[in-house]
């Protein structure tokens, strides 16, 4: 089986893609294998000791090499398959979803039926659809702009996604969110942000309640958290800050870099010094870990490591996934500066069709079941649209309602009544 | 009540330490007028001081908290003519009281920021918790503050009640990112999903000589972000109150609190009290003309009080306390009373809160008035190191008599 860790611990399975291609002319590569082990080992280092110290620089800047005890675990039960096929289906089915969704998105936003930014996420499902399916309803995700696929992963109903993006009430937001704030309380999405960077810090704040649940409140907590964002907020302040801050308190976060090389027209390597992301973790005593992010089930081993890592209370890693949105930037963006070869390259990794292929060739599904999961897809989006038609737009009176949890935040008027007593409030005309 | 005065002024200016002898107790407790609010019992303690203090109070950045200008607790006010019991406490010790009984209420009030733990605040505000509380309750952080504003936020929308310090109010312009947009925004932008009950908390104001970035006065830029509520504390007592009822409310709250003001001694009463956040502070009513105020220049502003007292003006004094929203009720009975305004703040002239205030009385008020609001804030000048300096950029005692007579003619 292919790791993204360690080539040469190859096994019978095939890889999805062949050998990774250099798709920059510097040689990102796998972590270079080494002596030292993946820091969540449950192997004893013997090279580099005392592996307690958190400043032992020289445990920490080595490259980290993934042991998959996971991997091989399933491979001696499953005959060298890294999936069951009823797990096959469910990723296929999320990867579907998303990739159906962002395309009717597409069809909607041209049709005038939502405004503004709206990000696509074509392309890069393996990522979302890799690390999201491993967590639990109480695990958190934060994203960023390019949110509505991890929302649909992290089990937010396409309606409730589609109709905020029409800007309806029904939205998960009731349509004050719009595209890029898609957050649920009850699937634990926290957002959707607008800025980039500026959700990093509220995932290691989701991370740190985990800690002090388990820690201050003695509960059992064994929530972690995976922050989702771009290689173009590899090179701003809150990332470096956060990394930092995680590593520290050994924090239940996973650090998710979604690199598909472009910022908007700016290409990754303009950008950054250096730029392979995956590095940038050990500097700060963490794990950094490189992967095909075109490749589900790469992704999703890779997650299965860093999630349980989490879970163990070992601390934070930081996950480069290299990955391609298939689209432009935005639905605005007339995406000119990109190279056909370079989109025609990835194009023949799309993720879907990779993992179709594993799933037929591996005899874990046939065509006509896979079909069946698509029209139900397209059956489910259709409908989302048609609910989000049907539903009212927000009324006059949700303009105040939640601006303050507490509404008495508005202030005492002139005449002694807090405002939000004032009738005017619920309609929404009232003056704060 | 009484609470000792700071020195204002630079050299040259009058040490006034005595009590405040023109508030009438009874006149202060006020009931509660509104069927929301929090039941607020207020109790003022004519407590008299009995010691004075000369400059020591005055707290230096670089130098730890002078031990002995600290006064014990409850029981050396020997020479107290009051009834009513207290304590003693200084205003650093104030907020360190509400934090620690919130804290000790509920458990999901922690702390955050640098240096508030093993160097216990370096205003002393958290002072001993991290050794009752522990690490994690009383988070030392590394200087990050965008980053650990954000975590904060974070931490509250998963259900925690952080306190976030900026060790000095000026360092979270470097959180405005997160102050403005997700601790500001994230309850309406999540459809009011998550809520963020945090406390951002921190020293601002011109102090003595910190120069021009430690001596800022940040209220001004955050008023405009909505979501947020702001007040100011002036006083142990309601530094002590504010500070609880901020923990308490679901609403992102920041509390300003003073360089200045931290050793100002006041006795408090040993009962449970909370203030409100949104209600003004009446501290000493008149008829001529009213003056609002907030934070350090309410001192000045008594100061000048008993200047004009003894030239014969009644002024009525309100420290407005929120700072956003505006207690309109409190001040427009004011202005319906006497029908002038004052205000005296410390913030930038441009943009501040006492331009705020302006907008809201004309608005509100325009019947009322017999003479334009006039407002007194301090220079648009980023805040000199020299003393002389300094001094002219701040508003003076002798500069609110004048504009006082000005406005009574």
């Amino acid at each position: 089986m292919a790791t993204a860790f360690a080539p040469t611990k190859l096994t019978a399975t095939v890889p999805l893609h062949g050998s990774q291609e250099n798709r920059l002319l510097l040689p990102i590569r796998l972590a270079p294998l080494s002596s030292s082990s993946f820091l969540g080992s449950t192997r004893s280092l013997t090279v580099n000791s005392p592996r307690r110290l958190n400043h032992s620089n020289a445990t920490r800047r080595s490259p980290v090499v993934a042991v998959q005890e996971v991997v091989k675990e399933k491979q001696s039960t499953n005959n060298s398959l890294l999936i069951t096929k009823e797990e096959g289906l469910e990723l296929y089915e999320d990867m579907i979803l998303g990739r159906s969704f962002e395309d009717m998105c597409a069809q909607m936003y041209y049709r005038g039926k939502m405004f503004g930014f709206v990000h696509l996420y074509n392309g890069q499902e393996a990522v979302s659809t890799g690390f999201i399916k491993l967590l639990t309803k109480s695990d958190s995700v934060v994203s960023t702009y390019r949110d509505h696929v991890h929302a649909l992963s992290k089990g937010v109903s396409a309606r409730a996604v589609m109709s905020e993006l029409f800007g309806k009430v029904t939205g998960c937001c009731r349509g004050q969110g719009g595209s890029m704030h898609m957050f649920s309380k009850e699937h634990n999405m926290l957002g959707g942000f607008a800025f980039i960077g500026e959700g990093i810090p509220v995932a290691t704040g989701a991370a740190f309640s985990s800690k002090y649940r388990r820690e201050v409140l003695k509960q059992d907590c064994e929530d972690v958290t995976v922050a989702f964002f771009g290689d173009g907020t590899c090179n701003n302040g809150q990332f470096y800050e956060c990394l930092n801050m995680a590593a520290l308190y050994k924090l239940p976060i996973i650090f998710v870099v979604e690199n598909n090389l472009w910022a908007i027209g700016m290409s990754h390597l303009r950008a950054t010094s250096d730029p392979e992301i995956w590095k940038k973790g050990p500097a700060f005593g963490m794990p950094g870990v490189h992967v095909d992010g075109m490749d589900v089930l790469k992704v999703r081993e890779v997650a299965k490591e860093a999630v349980t890592r989490a879970r163990r209370g070992e601390g934070p890693t930081l996950v480069e996934c290299e990955t391609y949105r298939f689209r432009g930037h935005s639905l605005a963006d007339p995406d000119e500066l990109r190279d056909a070869a370079e989109k025609a390259k990835y194009a023949a990794r799309d993720p879907i069709v990779a993992l179709k292929k594993y799933l037929i060739e591996n005899k874990l599904a046939k065509e006509a079941e896979l079909k069946s999961i698509e029209k139900k897809i397209d059956e489910l989006v259709e409908e989302a649209v048609e609910f989000a038609d049907a539903s009212p737009q927000p009324g006059r009176s949700q303009l105040l309602e939640n601006v303050f949890a507490d509404p008495k935040g508005f202030g005492i008027g002139p005449d002694g009544r807090y405002r939000c007593e004032d009738p005017k409030f619920t309609e929404g005309t009232a003056q704060v | 009540m009484s609470a000792i005065l700071l020195q204002g002024a630079g050299a040259g200016a009058a040490t006034a330490l005595s009590p405040f002898n023109s508030i009438d107790p009874s006149k202060l407790v006020v009931p509660s007028r509104s069927s929301l609010s929090v039941r607020s019992k207020r109790y003022v303690v004519a407590g008299s001081d009995s010691k004075s203090f000369g400059s020591s109070l005055i707290v230096r950045r670089s130098e730890p908290l002078i031990p002995n200008a600290v006064s014990a607790k409850a029981d050396t006010a020997a020479s107290s003519t009051s009834s009513k019991p207290g304590h003693e406490l200084l205003l650093f010790e104030a907020l360190q009281e509400g934090l620690e009984e919130e804290m000790d209420r509920d458990p999901h009030v922690c702390v955050m920021g640098e240096d508030v733990g093993h160097y216990g605040g370096s205003y002393k505000v958290t002072k001993g918790l991290a050794d009752k509380f522990g690490d994690l309750r009383v988070l030392d952080t590394p200087i990050c503050e965008n980053a650990f504003t954000g975590m904060g936020i974070g931490a509250a929308m998963t259900g925690l009640r952080p306190v976030i310090e900026g060790m000095n109010m000026g360092f979270l312009l470097l959180a405005f990112n997160q102050i403005s947009n997700n601790c500001g925004m994230l309850h309406y932008t999540s459809g009011g999903q998550f809520t963020i009950p945090v406390v951002i908390r921190g020293p601002g104001g011109v102090g003595r000589q910190l120069g021009a970035e430690h001596s800022q006065r940040l209220e001004s830029y955050f008023q405009s972000i909505p979501g947020i509520q702001m007040v100011a504390c002036s006083t142990p007592y309601n530094a002590k109150g504010l500070m609880k009822a901020a923990i308490r409310s679901e609403n992102p709250v920041i509390l300003f609190e003073h360089v200045l003001l931290y050793n100002l001694k006041e006795t408090i009463p040993d009962e449970e009290y909370i203030c409100n956040l949104e209600e003004a502070e009446m501290v000493r009513p008149g008829e001529h003309i009213t003056i609002l105020t907030y934070s350090r220049m309410r001192y000045h502003v008594m100061q000048a009080a008993k200047t004009l007292v003894n030239k014969g003006y009644d002024p009525e004094v309100i420290d407005i306390r929120s700072l956003k929203p505006f207690d309109l009720y409190t001040i427009g009975n004011s202005v319906k009373k006497t029908h002038r305004v004052l205000i005296v703040e410390e913030c930038m002239r441009t943009g501040g809160i006492g331009a705020s205030l302006t907008a809201a009385i004309n608005e509100n008020f325009h019947d009322y008035l017999d003479a334009p609001v006039m407002c007194l804030s301090s220079q648009d000048v980023p805040t000199p190191y020299a003393g002389t300096l300094e001094e002219w950029t701040v508003v003076q005692p002798a500069q609110i008599v004048t504009a006082v007579e000005q406005l009574c003619q």
